[in-house]
């Protein structure tokens, strides 16, 4: 070859930038929303950098080189953050290949006059920056995954709230379906919690369950029987008339639970037990 | 051989269960706490089994028998301070302890077991009871 | 793919081992981030099927592993001993099935406890029985 590609990039750096920023802003897919064209700047500005100064005639065919590890790192990490910001896969992608088109303009006018260098060199970087496209998708969809995890676990946490209804009552108000890791989670979290609060009364409200089949029913006769193991009482409270047709038809047998069909009615139970009544302060006035 | 102790309060039994149990302790356990209720007459015990990291389905079986064994002398007894863990997995071997009366602590436990002899206790002096709540 | 990250035997002849035997699982169950309940079904798992081993093959070897497969972690052990093996496998996992005076939930409580529940048996040779509990299982 006989171009140093190393070189010419060196001294073309600044065109490139321009002509890639150009090419970028130039994009209908540009996201001004979500990165402001100087920020975008820098960031291209930093990849360009980082592939300049590792890139010559030897290492060019390679893209598993560790010469690039730093281009493949700033590289990954822009993916992550673009993924987390909202970008799409293709406006990721988009992005690093309008970096091709950019280095193959300037190659382009470099080597007007030796067509087969200009193709020999423009199919080694045009290979070599598919390659590094290949990784950004690879990371973006890492850094997807990512987000999934945490907001699996964020779901997991948020959606089992114990509250605190009385002294000595608790209150669980399930949202959603409860499979068996959903319902390992809810005990877990129900029993710690009447270990530490002190509470014998405990009220698991199902309105939020969509369905109630025999899998669900068992798990929640599993979670009553633990409470009761515990020392404590479990209520159901919830039942929605469709809820209690289809335990009906499907021959599940609550009989051992005590099951109410609102919150309230729960509430007025729990009191009942714990020995406590509620009454209106204005009848209390009058009989003093 | 080791032993695990039994306490007297008035007309209860009080054992703490405090290290890990193997069959042959639980066993002894068993034998010793029926003795001990025969020879006080104490009419209630209280097992406390906070400490216990695991039960598995022969312990388990124990304290149902322990249970049922002081029901037919005329005791009844409450378990106390189940860890959550070890509920769920009972719960998960199929074990209920159904027959079993618990309670949440040692507090709530001892209102309990007085709560059931004393029902008893006031039918029996009802005469000169002048009920008062606590 | 099972890699087995570390290895650790031990020798079960009297019901005094199971105590250092449950201990050592925990510290393997808790030096890989096990959870307290999943911890919990593991040991007590682990419990029902070292009983079974004291009572029907006299004894015999167990083997704590930490294994790993992907991204989850876990705890593999094995029960081996040379009893009189078991003769209907299928009867003896059914809840309620005891040839000796006990629930009969070991064997099928056990399995429901763990993630991976294997079980073989060569009457007049001795019994295996490998278990798996995943971290997160």
């Amino acid at each position: 070859m006989k171009v140093d590609i190393s070189k010419l990039l060196q001294k073309k750096k600044k065109q490139i930038l321009e002509q890639w920023m150009n090419n970028q802003l130039a994009d209908e897919s540009l996201r001004e929303d979500l990165m402001s064209n100087d920020e975008l700047r820098i960031q291209s500005e930093e990849l360009l950098n980082a592939l300049v100064t590792s890139v010559n005639n030897r290492n060019i065919d390679d893209a598993q080189s560790p010469d690039f590890d730093t281009t493949i790192e700033i590289l990954s990490g822009i993916s992550i953050s673009r993924a987390r910001q909202g970008y799409s896969p293709k406006e990721t992608g988009i992005y690093v290949f309008s970096l091709k088109d950019a280095i193959l303009q300037t190659l382009q006018e470099e080597i007007k006059t030796d067509p087969v260098t200009l193709y020999t060199v423009s199919f080694k970087v045009g290979k070599l920056i598919d390659s590094f496209g290949v990784t950004t998708f690879e990371t973006f969809i890492k850094g997807r995954e990512e987000v999934i995890l945490r907001q699996t676990d964020e779901i997991a946490e948020i959606s089992t709230p114990v509250i605190r209804v009385w002294d000595g009552i608790l209150a669980l108000p399930i949202i959603g379906t409860l499979d068996s890791a959903r319902t390992q989670v809810v005990m877990e979290n129900l029993l710690q919690q009447i270990v530490d609060s002190g509470s014998s009364i405990a009220i698991l409200d199902i309105s939020g369950v969509p369905a109630v089949d025999s899998l669900v029913a068992q798990h929640l006769i599993k979670t009553v029987s633990a409470t009761r193991l515990m020392g404590a009482e479990c209520i159901i409270s919830g039942i929605r008339p469709e809820i209690a047709q289809t335990v009906v038809h499907l021959g599940i047998d609550l009989s051992n639970i005590v099951t109410k069909a609102s919150l309230a009615s729960a509430l007025r139970y729990a009191f009942t037990m714990l020995q406590l009544e509620v009454r209106k302060t204005a009848k209390e006035k009058n009989s003093l | 051989m080791d032993r695990i102790p039994i306490l007297r309060m008035g007309n209860f039994l009080l054992v703490t269960i405090q290290v890990d149990l193997y069959d042959r302790l639980a066993l002894n356990l068993e034998s010793d706490l029926v003795q001990m209720v025969s020879k006080t007459g104490a009419r209630g015990v209280l097992i406390d089994i906070s400490a216990l990291s695991i039960v598995d389905s022969f312990m388990g079986r124990i304290i149902g028998n322990i249970g049922s064994m002081s029901k037919i002398m005329d005791a009844e007894t409450v378990v106390v301070g189940m860890q959550p863990a070890v509920a769920i997995t009972l719960i998960e071997l199929g074990l209920e302890l159904k027959g079993v009366s618990t309670a949440l602590n040692v507090e709530k436990g001892m209102e309990l077991l007085r709560s059931k002899i004393g029902s008893f206790e006031d039918f029996e002096e009802e005469e000169h009871d002048d009920h008062r709540p606590e | 793919m099972i890699i087995v990250l570390s290895k650790d035997t031990l020798v079960i002849q009297k019901e005094q081992d199971v105590v250092p035997f449950r201990n050592r699982i925990k510290e393997y169950a808790v030096k890989i981030g096990m959870g307290l309940v999943n911890q919990t079904k593991l040991i007590t798992a682990a419990s029902e099927l070292v009983r079974n081993m004291l009572r029907y093959g006299g004894g015999g070897t167990t083997i704590i592993e930490v294994v790993s497969k992907g991204r989850e972690n876990g705890i593999r052990l094995t029960f081996q001993d040379k009893g009189p093996g078991i003769k209907d496998i299928q009867q003896a996992m059914k809840d309620g099935f005891s040839t000796g005076k006990s629930l009969g939930l070991g064997l099928p409580g056990a399995r429901r406890l763990v993630n991976e529940f294997d079980i073989k048996s060569v009457v007049g040779k001795g019994t295996t029985v490998i278990v798996t509990k995943w971290k997160n299982g």
